[in-house]
């Protein structure tokens, strides 16, 4: 899986772009003109935009859609037959409410690691320095770079080895597969939250020991909270990872009782392509798994892209 | 919580402290370097071990491995079949990464030259489609290229094209590709186009205005003040697309689901996949994905320079 890998910081406005004169406006900004080449623009733009929604639109139009009518060689290109019996069947699939169960378990338990040792880490990291910092931080970043597809064949076969003594950590098992996640997010995640950590400045908490707050008091009533945002940026992009995985997920889970969602919608999908796949059931499906990350996605999006534009342009 | 139970700071000037001898920066950091050496460091040194090792029958059933040194290397790497994947990688991931770099390029210039209200749509159109589970996309485009009742054969029908292999898009290498490549770039595209934009806005209107006035077109503002100004912003994303797409693996397996030739259509990591899962060859794969690994941290290390100076910044 590959979202974006960037490097996020607290976004900053624009306003501190460089090459903004600090003056005053002496005069108002130019009023645009009517110009034909831009209404041909904004038509390509229009255009643009509806290509790159379409597959987002077919996904959720077929899963409204009575799987007889998508069988019939002439596509309904709006959703006038509307039903939610694709969701009822799919929710009601024992496969699905198992698969939703590993996800979830699998998610919060691999959340709960990543943030605890993340933020640990980022607090070592952005506020002390000591020997051997740089090495930390550069093999983190060449951690993250670091494929699934270079380490699963290694992950399975420890997997398979803890299984041997401990199964509660061995292949199929939520805490083995967690261990993985966690290790694959943590890089990022650190690197996340350092720009966080960095941002509250350490004086805050001086000034606050200085009216007589101990160290501990004062950094869990003044730097703690102004971290909080960070945290659930940081939180949201582990949980989207995780809920996404599908190559590890397939490797180190082979038990069909013990699939999370997007390996269980291959399955979904391979299972009803005996009978002439069901596409209405299996769009309803991805439907189903997509929500909850386009939904979240939303939240935390504007993250993703400033920390590595601010690092690129400086120079 | 734990937290920092320290003497009295010295002078408070700078963010970070400095102590004679910290311990407290080792002690938060043994979670995340368990966590990352029982997950990835061991991962990788067992797959160091064993790509040097004999792993036949016997070893299957118990029997210690024998130390074989770099025959492994040898035996997979003088196999044909394997550079047969890797020139296939290779190609798949420089059409794929250098295609999403420039429709992402076309989208964020385009954005910009756009007013508001379509902005925001084609900007909402991207994120969708960033936001879309690389699972879900696939098997949306799956049927999107149904051959009996996908609409793509039913539009090209429409406007008076055949649609290739009577429709059976997922059927032949090429095609299959084809098919492959789109997911890729729908998903890949809206990152490149959200960052380059990104860049595209740190120019001033005053600038643009100041350089219309001395009398450059359009060609001439985009040549000489949007692109160098983009041309960090590029670089890393064409280097990350090429670091992402190299490793496509989930998006062929699931499109080979649909009956494609396997062998024909497999990447890297599929190869890895089949050999290590499939034939069991622990050691074979083990000795592939070594390849993949070095070549992934050979090809990461601008970027994490890159990232290392913004660090320091």
């Amino acid at each position: 899986m590959s979202a974006a890998t960037t490097s996020p910081v607290p976004a900053t406005d624009g306003a501190s772009a460089p090459g903004t004169p600090t003056g005053v406006e002496l005069r108002p900004a130019p009023r645009r003109r009517f110009r034909p080449g831009k209404v041909l623009l904004s038509l390509l733009g229009i255009a643009v935009a509806l290509a790159w929604v379409f597959p987002v639109y077919w996904m959720l139009l077929s899963a409204v859609t009575p799987n007889a009518r998508l069988r019939s060689t002439t596509p309904t290109f709006l959703p006038i037959y509307f039903t939610t019996s694709n969701f009822e069947s799919v929710i009601t699939d024992g496969g699905f409410t198992k698969a939703l169960g590993m996800s979830l378990m699998i998610t919060g338990v691999t959340l709960v690691c990543v943030l605890v040792f993340a933020f640990f880490g980022a607090l070592a990291i952005s506020r002390w320095k000591f020997r051997g910092r740089t090495a930390f931080i550069l093999a983190v970043l060449f951690i993250q770079m670091l494929p699934a597809e270079g380490l699963f064949i290694a992950q399975y076969k420890m997997l398979s080895t803890f299984g041997e003594t401990a199964p509660m950590f061995g292949l199929n098992s939520v805490l083995g597969i967690s261990i993985l996640y966690t290790a694959m997010l943590i890089p990022f995640t650190i690197w996340m939250l350092r720009g966080f950590v960095a941002g509250v400045p350490a004086e805050l908490e001086e000034a606050a020991m200085v009216d007589g707050l101990s160290r501990t008091k004062a950094f869990i009533r003044i730097t703690f909270p102004l971290l909080a945002p960070g945290l659930v940026a940081s939180g949201v992009y582990a949980f989207l990872q995780a809920w996404n995985e599908f190559t590890t997920a397939l490797v180190v889970l082979p038990a069909e009782s013990k699939q999370t969602l997007p390996v269980w919608l291959r399955s979904f999908l391979s299972a009803s392509a005996n009978q002439g796949i069901n596409w209405a059931e299996v769009m309803a499906a991805s439907t189903l798994i997509a929500i909850p990350v386009i939904v979240f996605f939303m939240i935390v999006q504007g993250r993703m892209t400033s920390g590595l534009v601010s690092g690129a342009v400086k120079g | 919580m734990t937290s920092p139970a320290q003497a009295a700071p010295q002078a408070p000037a700078v963010e970070i402290r400095h102590r004679r001898r910290p311990v407290v920066p080792y002690i938060l950091l043994i979670p995340s370097v368990v966590a990352l050496l029982v997950g990835l460091g061991y991962p990788v040194y067992w797959q160091v071990v064993t790509s040097m090792q004999e792993f036949g029958l016997l070893q299957q059933f118990g029997a210690p491995p024998t130390f074989v040194g770099l025959d492994n290397y040898v035996r997979i790497f003088t196999d044909e079949r394997l550079w047969i994947v890797v020139g296939r990688s290779i190609v798949f991931c420089l059409v794929n990464a250098f295609v999403t770099v420039a429709v992402g390029m076309g989208l964020a210039l385009l954005m910009r030259a756009v007013h508001g209200a379509v902005r925001i749509t084609i900007q909402i159109a991207l994120l969708l489609a960033w936001a879309t589970p690389m699972v879900a996309a696939v098997t949306v485009f799956r049927w999107l290229f149904d051959y009996r009742t996908g609409v793509v054969n039913y539009l090209l029908q429409n406007v008076g094209v055949t649609p290739p292999h009577g429709g059976a898009w997922l059927s032949d290498p090429l095609t299959f590709f084809v098919v492959a490549s789109l997911v890729i770039i729908w998903m890949s595209v809206p990152f490149v186009a959200m960052s380059v934009y990104a860049g595209l806005t740190q120019v001033s209107e005053e600038m643009l205005e100041a350089a219309r006035l001395d009398g450059a077109n359009g060609g001439q503002i985009l040549r000489h003040i949007l692109l160098p100004l983009v041309r960090p912003v590029l670089a890393i994303v064409l280097l990350l697309q090429i670091i992402w797409d190299l490793r496509v693996f989930a998006q062929i397996r699931l499109l080979q689901d649909a009956g494609a030739p396997v062998s024909e259509t497999n990447l890297l990591g599929n190869f890895i996949y089949e050999l290590g899962i499939g034939q069991q060859d622990f050691a074979g794969a083990a000795a592939v994905s070594i390849f993949v690994l070095l070549l992934t941290v050979v090809l990461s290390a601008p970027y994490v320079r890159s990232l290392m100076k913004e660090d320091a910044a």
